[in-house]
């Protein structure tokens, strides 16, 4: 399309006086420069901010430097990555992170559709709806933490639901202090704070589906699940990338709710890897073994993404 | 795509080059050269903006002082204390360091080792100071507290006369097994879940400042104190594992919860435990609700002694002031008994020094909070002085909770020790 345009023209720019020419590029470069203008600031505190950074993190990887010393720091080698491959923490963290990433994608998104599906619909008070399921995404993730802490107490909230709607037959767990609940009560809050998000773009996926194919298919007349099936799952294909790789990312980098409800405990059941990484850096001033973990964690999220693209990539 | 790429590359290493030398004048040379001081006006960061009553008291000897001379002018500046060490660690790695700061005791030698404290030189006389308020390390002293806070247990009168258990005295103290008959005694009553709260729930400095004095009480300790090179035997020794042991032992035999509530003290004054572990600072709000019924116990001797945690906050003063003489003469300023009993009154916490405590009525010989003063003289122990004790600390927290989860307490403490004989090792054994 771009092309044959740009065929149908060329015959006529020919025409076209040379100080007309001058002139459009004159404009050209100017609307260049304005772009440039625009994206500048932008630009520039990302670099300032996030690049730089990130690769100070991976030259100090290399070296012993720490929070507070007395020394400049000195290169030594991969020291740091010596010890973090010995270190067992390390490879709970790394069990941690996987187990989350592999329950909560698929759950927080599937929970996110069912969310978006059920308000996707033309009724009175459907805005009530989706206030109250975007609701948690609003609140910060330290409020709700703080919150979800004390709802799975031994004597919580959560436990006298179970203990009531049970008649008292079931006591519930002391959730974050038991190796084996700690992590799913963790999931269970994180897929509940964080699904609004997920359902909003869900549901500006589900909205850009033509109207008329649902037309038609109801014409043909397509029952309800053949309609999910068919039409909405096919047409979410972009929408549905874009989540699993942004739910993804999310868990993988699983940092608050460790550290306001459980600090990696019960014997490291809930530890992740930036979890460690912000001990190892702020409280223990290992500021070289922080950068070490930064890196491995960086390449992990590297290659997890670039396999995800491969697999979502279009084939045409 | 290529040439893409070929940019891409080159443009990380050329950036990787600059950050790394970047990094290399970043943290280079340790020393503040700050600069603070130079123009008659002398800084002061401390940690107490969210503690009112101490923030006064502190900004009213600053008055004073700046009212009796007319040379300098100290300005406070009051950081909350989560974020305090933040602040001051990263107003060092930029040069941005006051003259004078508030400094938690235990990381003393680590500010003194990373060259940002200067050695004190002050007109007062620091031999009255109770051990605990002087923070020192190689042989000098880098900073001086107005104050310290005692560890104690409190329990209700009448509920150990209810179980039949003696009340201990600051000379006899509970041994480890009265201690725990008196568990069992107060378990057998039935009022009470769980009768003992160590405050487990805690985060943080507090599981060092509380637990270690029980290790240290056992026999064990953070490290071996002769050169602070490795914790090897101290930490992981019979006498440690015998101490992790009984500790976990506690939460199995139903004497106290794994994670108590959040706030300890408040549970005890509501009838939800007999035995609560805290301090000094909680004395006023328990003899308040309890009135005589209040008993302050003296921590158990669990073998080798009762021991409790040493040094509170305390003032140094960094190496980059320009004006070192007035900060001192300030710190010596402080240390005038009245001002003491100031800062001391107005915090609830153990007057420094004799001449102090003699001016303040509850602190006085008999008062009622001299009990306090007493446990701090004959049971502190001081974390351990050396630069490495910020990482000791974190890594013993992190050992405590897993100990209290039912880990492997021998393996636990292995783990433990092999990494803070690594951190040693890879920092040259903090030689100064």
């Amino acid at each position: 399309m771009a092309l044959h345009q740009s065929l149908d023209r060329a015959p006529v720019r020919q025409v076209r006086k040379p100080s007309s020419a001058r002139r459009s590029g004159a404009v050209r470069r100017r609307e260049q420069a304005l772009g440039w203008a625009m994206l500048g600031p932008a630009v520039l505190l990302l670099i300032l901010f996030v690049v730089v950074p990130a690769l100070l993190a991976f030259g100090l990887a290399f070296t012993n430097a720490r929070l507070l010393a007395p020394y400049a720091p000195s290169f030594v080698g991969l020291d740091n990555f010596v010890r973090l491959f010995q270190d067992e923490t390390f490879w709970h963290s790394l069990l941690n992170v996987a187990y989350f990433a592999v329950v909560v994608v698929p759950l927080q998104s599937g929970v996110a559709l069912g969310m978006a599906l059920l308000i996707n619909v033309k009724v009175r008070g459907v805005n009530f709806f989706r206030t109250l399921y975007f609701l948690p995404v609003v609140t910060s993730m330290v409020v709700v933490s703080l919150l979800w802490l004390f709802m799975y107490r031994q004597e919580g909230l959560l436990n006298e639901i179970i203990a009531r709607v049970t008649f008292g037959l079931v006591h519930g767990p002391d959730w974050l202090n038991n190796t084996s609940t700690a992590m799913p009560a963790i999931i269970l809050m994180s897929v509940w704070q964080a699904a609004g998000f997920h359902m909003i773009i869900w549901l500006s996926g589900l909205q850009t589906i033509p109207a008329d194919l649902y037309e038609a298919a109801a014409i043909d007349g397509v029952g309800g699940w053949q309609r999910f099936r068919f039409i909405t799952w096919p047409s979410l294909r972009p929408t549905r990338n874009l989540i699993l790789v942004t739910i993804t990312i999310q868990a993988l980098s699983l940092f608050t709710q460790i550290n306001v409800m459980t600090q990696g405990g019960p014997l490291d059941s809930t530890s992740t890897i930036v979890f460690q990484a912000v001990r190892a850096g702020f409280q223990q001033q290992e500021t070289s073994y922080a950068s070490a973990i930064s890196l491995v964690f960086f390449v992990l999220v590297l290659i997890v993404s670039g396999v995800q693209r491969y697999l979502t990539r279009e084939k045409s | 795509m290529k040439t893409a790429l070929k940019r891409v590359l080159a443009a990380s290493v050329a950036a990787v080059a600059i950050g790394g030398s970047l990094a290399a004048c970043g943290s280079g040379s340790g020393s503040g050269g700050s600069g603070d001081g130079a123009n008659g006006t002398l800084t002061l960061w401390t940690h107490n903006a969210g503690n009112a009553a101490e923030l006064a008291a502190d900004q009213s000897l600053v008055d004073a002082f700046n009212a009796s001379q007319s040379k300098v002018k100290i300005k406070v500046q009051a950081f909350p204390q989560d974020s305090y060490n933040n602040s001051v660690v990263s107003a060092a790695a930029a040069h941005k360091l006051p003259c004078l700061v508030d400094i938690d005791e235990p990381n003393v030698p680590n500010w003194a080792w990373s060259k940002y404290l200067q050695p004190l030189n002050l007109s007062a006389d620091l031999s009255q100071n109770l051990p605990s308020t002087v923070g020192k390390w190689n042989g000098q002293t880098y900073s001086v507290g107005l104050y310290d806070v005692a560890l104690a247990m409190f329990a209700r009168k009448s509920d150990l006369q209810a179980a039949g258990v003696r009340v201990p005295t600051a000379e006899k103290p509970w041994t480890k097994d009265e201690f725990n008959s008196a568990l069992a005694s107060l378990k057998k009553l039935g009022k009470w879940d769980y009768p003992l709260d160590l405050g487990t729930a805690g985060t943080g400095e507090w599981l060092p400042y509380a637990y270690s004095p029980l290790l240290q009480s056992f026999g064990g300790d953070l490290i071996n104190r002769t050169d602070y090179q490795t914790a090897d035997g101290a930490l992981n020794g019979d006498k440690a594992v015998a101490w992790a042991q009984w500790f976990r032992g506690l939460v199995t035999q139903g004497y106290m919860a794994q994670k108590s509530g959040q706030d300890s003290t408040k549970d005890f004054l509501n009838g939800k435990s007999a035995i609560v572990y805290t301090g000094s600072w909680a004395a006023d709000q328990a003899r308040k609700a309890l009135g005589d019924d209040l008993v302050v116990l003296p921590v158990p001797n669990l073998g080798a002694g009762p021991k409790i945690g040493g040094g509170s906050w305390q003032w140094g003063v960094t190496t980059g002031c320009q004006n070192s003489q007035a900060a001192m003469d300030f710190l010596s300023f402080m240390l005038k008994p009245e001002n003491v009993a100031k800062v001391a009154s107005a915090t609830g916490t153990i007057p420094a020094t004799q001449a102090a405590a003699a001016l303040m009525p509850d602190y006085a010989a008999n008062g009622a909070d001299s009990v306090f003063r007493e446990f701090s003289k004959s049971y502190a122990v001081m974390r351990p002085e050396t630069p490495a004790y910020p990482f000791i600390a974190t890594e013993f927290g992190k050992t405590v909770q897993d100990i209290l989860s039912g880990g492997d307490a021998k393996s636990a403490l292995d783990k433990a020790v092999k990494n803070i004989n690594d951190n040693i090792k890879s920092n040259n054994g903090y030689k100064s």
